[in-house]
């Protein structure tokens, strides 16, 4: 039985890294938004909220909707981002790269709170290059309606080998 | 009467000898800086050094992580030996520095001095007062001073924390006053797209990064004299 379950789980996991962002977390419990989780075909909602101080209702989804469940930090987010069929992540560069880099289908939501908003330049710039979707904790609703997740074009890492070799070069290394 | 002019003028000329060694020292002062300003940026002939004592400035956010993944394709051989300074406050950045240098000490094949982790006294708090900022910026440049004097970098890595800011200067001045020349190389964050953090444009402007990257190009058009590295992540 339990087997079954998980065959069919399909987990949506919102994440906020160290920061406190209630807007998104109230924005993903709304009806709406569940609703619209639910005709896709998601079943499970994980919340990892940070430092907020909005805390969302769990539900067992005996009555047919969304299993939610939350959690304030943990130590590493990497395997809920794998078990996740959908991440909903704040705008740090920490959690976008370490979601993108998993292969997992991504949606930025940038927190307008925040004073010095540098960090919606990286999710517009990625999203430019068709890698996520970004979007406002009140405009998350829509972007669920009308995103096509398979037409994301998937991530490639970068690394830091040309900046090696311009540093190894200047420096009278020679080239390997 | 001509005693009293010959004061009047031993006087002049003692002072006008002191105005003309204050103009001269000032003078030789500011060509020294700019011959440091044409030398910075000018590659090292082949074969200069095995390796180089390193500086790596690590930040919250995602500088750390950024500074790890840039460090993961460097020879550590020629980075060797390494300082880690992070911010007083920042906890996290020290033990993923450890835990990175630990996942290094894989091969024992060469005995290398071991790295070493510091911290530096933050300038200025998020949210703090202005008027307390200034004395825990004097407190932040002072520690920054002695640490800098105890190190003496040949090399300086970072990526835009504000601890990088004090470091860098400091290590200008060392140049300058001929205690060390250091290369600094600064490699802007991921997460400037379209314009320079404080930092970053700071150490472009003043000229203070011997080499300074760039990982989106619509910064490279911005700043032609830094290389465009494409997302180091």
């Amino acid at each position: 039985m339990e087997d079954r379950e998980n065959a069919k789980k399909r987990l949506v996991f919102v994440t906020v890294g160290t920061t406190s962002f209630d807007a998104l977390v109230k924005a993903v419990v709304t009806q709406h938004v569940q609703d619209e989780l639910l005709k896709r075909g998601y079943t499970h909602l994980l919340i990892q909220m940070g430092r907020g101080t909005f805390f969302p209702t769990k539900c067992d989804g005996a009555d047919g909707s969304l299993v939610v469940d939350y959690f304030t930090f943990s130590s590493s987010i990497a395997d809920h981002i794998r078990s996740a069929s959908l991440v909903i992540s704040h705008a740090g560069s920490g959690s976008i790269f370490e979601t993108l880099k998993l292969g997992k289908p991504l949606i930025v939501v940038v927190n307008e709170d925040l004073m010095d908003n540098h960090q919606c330049e990286l999710a517009e710039a990625l999203e430019e290059r068709k890698h996520l979707y970004y979007t406002r904790p009140h405009t998350l609703h829509q972007t669920l309606t009308k995103m096509e997740l398979e037409s994301l074009v998937p991530y490639t890492p970068g690394d830091g080998t040309p900046v090696a070799r311009i540093i190894d070069r200047f420096l009278g290394f020679p080239d390997d | 009467m001509e005693e009293g002019c010959n004061c009047f003028t031993s006087k002049m000329v003692s002072n006008l000898s002191i105005g003309l060694l204050i103009v001269l020292g000032i003078v030789l002062l500011m060509v020294r800086v700019l011959y440091v300003v044409y030398k910075c940026g000018k590659p090292f002939p082949k074969g200069a050094s095995q390796s180089f004592t390193t500086l790596v400035v690590l930040g919250s956010g995602g500088h750390t992580a950024e500074m790890l993944s840039l460090l993961s394709v460097l020879r550590m051989d020629r980075f060797t030996p390494r300082f880690y300074i992070a911010a007083a406050t920042d906890s996290m950045s020290l033990q993923k520095a450890r835990s990175f240098e630990d996942s290094l000490a894989v091969k024992p094949a060469v005995k290398e001095a071991s790295s070493q982790f510091m911290q530096i006294y933050r300038s200025r708090e998020v949210g703090q007062s202005y008027v307390t900022s200034v004395w825990t910026t004097i407190v932040a440049i002072v520690h920054g001073l002695w640490l800098m004097i105890r190190i003496r970098p040949q090399v300086i890595l970072c990526n835009g924390p504000g601890t990088c800011i004090p470091l860098c200067v400091i290590a200008f001045l060392f140049k300058v006053l001929g205690i060390r020349w250091s290369s600094i190389f600064y490699v802007e964050s991921v997460a400037r797209v379209k314009k320079l953090s404080l930092s970053g444009l700071l150490l472009y402007k003043l000229r203070i990064a011997d080499q300074f990257f760039v990982q989106w190009p619509q910064l490279q058009k911005k700043c032609p004299r830094a290389h465009y590295v494409g997302c180091l992540m």
